[in-house]
């Protein structure tokens, strides 16, 4: 693990999975919009409304491993006060906030034909607008301070502590009585879900997960040039306010 | 054809949800390339400016 925490380490590892990730992304999404549009039947009750699902579902589950991931990198961040930690975890909320966003929106979208609401505030989905503000708090935690590594530490420890809101947002629909429905395939005793709507929305499911791998290298790999950037900037800064011929105070400006 | 794009009485709802979909995951590609592409563009810049050259670490190279 420690081996990847080398940025140069953790490049060479990037550049072999982007082309894949990538790859992979697309036959999935491809395979994926094929069973979800044509080649899935319409649900008994909720009809055409169930392709919904497709595209909500995978929102939602990956707006909460994207939260995930981004707490264990915080973690991290704070323990081993690894410059790449805190970078994956800078890289990934604005992917998050967009799911998060997605989730909600085409929530709303299936919720008005079939609850007769577009909106109703009950625990799930309350919960899911607070993993929102969440993302959207640690963006904001991270570019609010002339020192950099201040809002880092600050927007890991909003990523740490707002991960209670993952379990909640998983087992509120037993937790409280609400007009979501229950979780019906990551459950005790197995999906209660016909394979011909489980095959589309795990293919959906895994290619955005892929997609956010991809995304997520994209990101890493500008943040390391962009701290390059300012490391650069400093050292050329440091230069200029250097009185000529003395080259002793060079340590530390990199 | 038409069937398929009525989605039985339902269109507005599973349409305007895959687009909302679309856009945000286009969205987010084209934001992230553009970001990248402009941060390397700098660094670029940055190194071609440097005297002597690419450098990889500074310039510790004439310290002692």
């Amino acid at each position: 693990m420690h081996r990847f925490a080398n940025p140069a380490q953790f490049l060479r590892l990037a550049n072999v999975i982007q082309p894949w990730a990538l790859a992979v992304t697309v036959a999935l999404l491809a395979l994926g919009l094929y069973f979800a549009l044509f080649a899935s039947p319409a649900d008994y009750q909720q009809g055409e409304t169930v392709r919904i699902m497709y595209v909500h579902v995978p929102s939602a589950w990956l707006a909460l491993f994207i939260y995930t991931s981004m707490a264990v990198a915080s973690g991290m961040a704070l323990v081993w006060k690894h410059p790449l930690a805190d970078i994956i975890a800078k890289a990934s909320s604005p992917i998050g906030a967009s799911f998060t966003f997605v989730c909600l929106l085409t929530g709303a979208l299936w919720g008005k034909p079939m609850w007769g609401t577009w909106w109703e505030w009950d625990a799930r989905l309350t919960a899911m607008l607070v993993l929102f503000f969440l993302y959207l708090g640690h963006m904001a935690l991270l570019n609010a301070f002339d020192d950099a590594t201040r809002g880092q530490r600050a927007a890991a420890v909003l990523a740490l502590a707002g991960f209670v809101n993952v379990p909640i947002i998983k087992f509120s629909v037993d937790w409280w009585n609400t007009l979501h429905q229950p979780a019906s395939v990551v459950k005790m005793g197995g999906p209660a879900i016909h394979s011909s709507m489980l095959l589309p929305l795990m293919l959906m499911a895994v290619g955005f997960t892929t997609f956010f791998v991809w995304l997520l290298l994209v990101r890493v790999r500008t943040e390391l040039a962009a701290a390059k950037v300012r490391a650069m900037r400093m050292a050329q800064v440091h230069e200029a306010a250097r009185p000529a011929g003395g080259a002793a105070e060079q340590r530390g400006t990199v | 054809m038409a069937d398929f794009f009525h989605m039985g009485g339902y269109a507005f709802y599973v349409w305007a949800s895959y687009a909302v979909t679309a856009l945000v995951m286009v969205g987010l590609v084209v934001a992230s390339l553009r970001g990248r592409r402009r941060t390397e563009a700098q660094l670029r810049l940055l190194q071609e400016a440097m005297p002597g050259g690419r450098r990889r670490r500074g310039r510790d190279g004439n310290e002692a």
